[in-house]
């Protein structure tokens, strides 16, 4: 037996129905079952809630007495639809009825005493469906097979003779038919399969279909609670303000002014932070509000943009780089060039501003610590529990609600260290810490910020003949994990996504370069301001792939040559990245003659090939107005389609944002942007129509969430060079003036 | 003490009349569908009905509230059946789901001055803000609630 299938083996304490969701929901909140399904179990005279529930078929897979199948998702839920989608994964090898689909998400503490059962709960990189597919498919196929087998059993059959569709179980010959809830407890006491045979694309029916989410219904009414809007009986609320300037300390604060204010418990200091605990956060907050609070600023207390913009520059102009892609002589090919160009652009900082700021509830005790949260990692939680309230890991769990966004903000635990060491000071007690929005921007993981110098050469016919892309600026990981880049001679991989040789670092061979250019460099002049970044949704491909379509385009206006010709020139090598490109063009209107101007963009990353086509005008005050964005994507195989279309609609948002309004900007050592009036964000009278083009060529799972969100910010800017002739090189738009 | 009428149902409001009333319909009241999102009015997270108009309730204080009718998403409708939750359904509206209450509040406000909401009518009404970017089917749900009404 493989480790694989062992895995699904039933442990000795089976993890049944109801203690899963008591044990998932304390309290009475029923957290464990998120999504709404209609049960369609033929014998209405049966209560089934009466009947003693089913031990689980496997981890993934859960059935009911009246079929109600609950598919376990360890993955996070925070919009992208990725619980949907994995219930569709298990569901299709497991051959039950879709309509009886509901889901769960099983607690980090519970997969830790099953060996890990439900491996990654980490939700980033694209990687929900993608990273787990094999396994949670599995998991359906293995546990299909046990209940075929309890069936077969039952009426003395050979279970290959045995048929099975929508959860219905049928033996022709002696006539017998069930359903998966009537035999899903003697299929749980089997022996798992030794090996399981997944179904092919071309059998799937529940994978590649536009099914609705799980999870819409509640979300509809008001009903489903958030981490936000949990409540216990006796909870007490906390507001925080920690020190906003980098590296600054408490200097004072005043508790006695903030004990008078009604409803306040307590006032404590957690690390350099003032949290005021109360019977209401809005009590917690006014009496934080008003108190007086001292800061001592530090050796950064003068530390501003114009310095991170310095050093940035500095790394442009200095000699010291890490290489990411070398082929060929650069220097030598744009020497002999018969024309040159460069150009420098920017990415700024940016704030993750998830709609739901950041909270955590959790439950101190001396023997046990509990924690209520919305996190993109749960296992990265449990950790953080487990080390701030000083409890063994076994004594803690953590227990998801669906997130108020991500975009890789909760992927980090600050939070929830936060929440356990305030609950630790008052035992025996729930405190739900919630951050206000201010505090939420004042304490981010901003997107890295970079700088690029471009320099292309071009022959006298207009060839590409060598590309040099310098790169200065922050790494995420030298700034979190800098542990990992010591195999690496401290060069940070991911800060080439979309860049890279294939065939080099395997953590990041599904974010490579598929232009074919003769001579090429890209290189890093790593420069870390003493900010610190974060993934934010689409990583670094945001700037990459800005950095390198808006050059390409300015380099194939100096040949005089049409863009699209230009680029399928570079990518004749790569023709599943040439199709979407020249499906983005085609159904974009590429070379229409409407008045209206477009711009192109592409990039291979997060495994998926995509495109974009953005059709602008910008008027004679220089208003830009975003038509339109067609976009392709050839994900592989595409489990969802109406929720990538979802995803690439919300990734233009989330890119575009950034483009027209998004910087985090620094001045005396704090954040000059604390809540959505001066960190603006895109409103619906400023988005464009998107046309969402999935190709799904098969053969591979690529990512869906994050590839589109950075061919969006280029193709527009590409569109306003065509619309004006002026090229901006430097965002966010709402500083530049595009009037021509 | 204050009586406030939310969701048709007289309800007791025991706090500071100071507080907003996104506060006390989600910590006195336990209506935790309206969010908080900034607390400055910008993003229309906790968009709900005072009267049939919709307001953004974190910067509106309980003192301000006389014998107004409030109508929180809990009360948009009895089974969730208000044609732009049957259109925010139909059409997978939500993706994180967290600003949709106050999104659809916002909508439902401005359908009911506006049955016949043209593009430029949501462009002007409708500045809630969703990270997620949901905007493409907001408005095509907003089109659809339109011929459920």
């Amino acid at each position: 037996m493989n480790k694989l299938i062992k895995d699904f083996m039933p442990s000795s304490a089976p993890l049944t129905r109801r203690n899963f969701i008591v044990g998932t929901g304390a309290a009475g909140l029923a957290l464990g079952v998120l999504g709404g399904c209609a049960r369609t179990s033929d014998d209405a005279a049966i209560d089934y809630s009466a009947l003693p529930p089913n031990p689980e078929v496997n981890a993934w897979v859960h059935i009911h007495h009246d079929d109600t199948v609950t598919v376990r998702v360890a993955r996070s839920e925070m919009g992208q639809g990725t619980a949907t989608g994995l219930a569709q994964l298990v569901a299709e090898d497991l051959e039950c009825d879709w309509d009886n689909v509901t889901f769960e998400f099983p607690t980090p503490g519970e997969s830790l005493k099953r060996d890990r059962v439900y491996r990654s709960f980490g939700t980033g990189g694209s990687q929900g469906l993608r990273g787990s597919v094999q396994y949670v498919r599995e998991g359906g196929a293995a546990a299909r097979l046990m209940l075929i087998e309890a069936a077969a059993a039952e009426w003395g059959v050979p279970a290959s003779e045995c048929t099975v569709s929508k959860g219905v179980i049928a033996h022709a010959a002696s006539k017998n038919k069930t359903s998966y809830g009537k035999v899903a407890e003697a299929a749980s006491k089997l022996t798992p399969p030794s090996e399981v045979t997944l179904k092919e694309p071309k059998d799937w029916d529940i994978i590649g279909q536009p099914k609705k989410r799980l999870d819409t219904a509640k979300k509809l009414t008001g009903e489903l609670k958030y981490g936000a809007d949990l409540t216990f009986p006796g909870m007490l609320t906390a507001s925080v303000k920690d020190c906003p300037i980098i590296g600054g300390t408490l200097k004072s604060h005043d508790a006695e002014a903030a004990m008078a204010m009604p409803g306040v418990k307590k006032v404590l200091i957690v690390g350099e932070a003032v949290v005021v605990v109360a019977d209401t956060w809005w009590q917690a907050n006014s009496a934080l509000e008003a108190m007086p609070i001292e800061w001592d600023g530090g050796k950064l207390a003068n530390y501003g943009s114009t310095d991170v913009d310095a050093l940035l520059d500095e790394g442009l102009a200095a000699k010291d780089s890490f290489t990411g892609n070398k082929k060929g002589d650069v220097a030598k090919a744009l020497k002999g060039a018969a024309e040159t160009l460069e150009a420098t652009y920017n990415y700024p900082m940016q704030n993750h501003a998830p709609m739901e700021p950041m909270n955590a509830t959790a439950l101190w005790t001396a023997d046990k610590c509990e924690v209520w949260c919305p996190t993109q990692n749960g296992e990265s939680a449990l950790s953080a529990v487990a080390e701030a309230s000083g409890l063994p890991i076994e004594q803690c769990d953590v227990y998801k609600t669906i997130l108020g966004g991500g975009f890789g903000r909760r992927g980090m635990s600050d939070y929830v260290t936060q929440a356990v060491k305030v609950a630790k000071e008052m035992p025996g007690t729930h405190i739900k810490l919630q951050w206000s929005r201010e505090e939420d921007m004042l304490h981010g993981f901003v997107h890295p910020v970079t700088k690029a110098t471009m320099r292309g050469g071009l022959d006298a016919d207009g060839n590409l003949t060598a590309l040099d892309m310098k790169i200065s600026g922050q790494s995420i990981l030298a700034a979190l994990m800098p542990g990992v880049l010591e195999g690496s001679g401290g060069m940070d991989p991911v800060v080439f996504q979309g860049l890279l040789p294939s065939g080099g670092d395997k953590r990041v061979e599904d974010q490579t370069m598929k232009y074919s250019f003769p001579n090429v460099h890209v290189h890093h002049a790593m420069r870390n301001p003493p900010i610190r970044p974060g993934f934010w949704r689409g990583v670094n491909l945001n700037q990459n792939a800005l950095y390198m379509e808006c050059f390409l385009d300015e380099m194939a206006h100096a040949a005089g040559r049409d863009q699209l010709e230009f680029r399928l020139s570079l990518l004749k090598e790569e023709p599943k990245m040439a199709a979407v490109l020249e499906a983005a063009a085609e159904k974009g209107g590429w070379g229409r003659n409407d008045g209206k101007a477009r711009g192109l963009a592409n990039i291979y990353g997060f495994g998926s090939y995509v495109a974009a086509c953005a059709e602008v005008s910008v008027d004679e005050n220089g208003k830009l107005k975003m038509h339109k964005i067609t976009a392709a994507t050839d994900c592989g195989h595409a489990a969802n389609p109406q929720q990538i279309e979802a995803q690439v609609e919300g990734s233009f948002v989330y890119g575009l944002s950034a483009m027209l309004y998004g910087e985090m900007t620094y001045k005396d050592g704090q954040p000059e942007q604390t809540n959505f009036d001066t960190f603006n964000s895109m409103r619906i009278a400023e988005m464009p129509e998107v046309e969402t083009i999935i190709m799904p060529s098969g053969g591979f799972w690529g990512g869906v969430g994050e590839p589109t969100i950075a061919v969006a910010a280029p193709a527009v800017m590409n569109a306003i060079f065509a619309a004006t002739g002026k090229r901006v090189r430097q965002l966010p738009l709402k500083d530049q003036n595009l009037s021509v | 003490m204050k009586t406030l009428n939310v969701n048709g149902k007289s309800v007791q409001f025991d706090g500071d009349e100071d507080t907003p009333l996104l506060w006390a319909l989600r910590e006195q009241l336990g209506l935790t569908g309206t969010k908080y999102g900034c607390g400055i009015s910008a993003c229309g997270a906790c968009t709900v009905h005072v009267d049939g108009e919709a307001v953004r309730s974190c910067v509106y204080p309980v003192a301000a509230i006389e014998n107004e009718k409030i109508t929180t998403i809990e009360g948009l409708s009895k089974d969730g059946t208000h044609p732009v939750q049957q259109a925010w359904a139909e059409l997978d509206v939500p993706q994180c789901g967290f600003c949709q209450p106050g999104m659809m509040m916002a909508v439902a406000a401005m359908l009911k001055d506006n049955p016949t909401a043209t593009d430029a009518d949501i462009d002007e009404t409708i500045t809630n803000i969703c990270r997620c970017g949901t905007f493409a089917r907001v408005r095509k749900g907003i089109h659809l609630a339109k011929k459920k009404l």
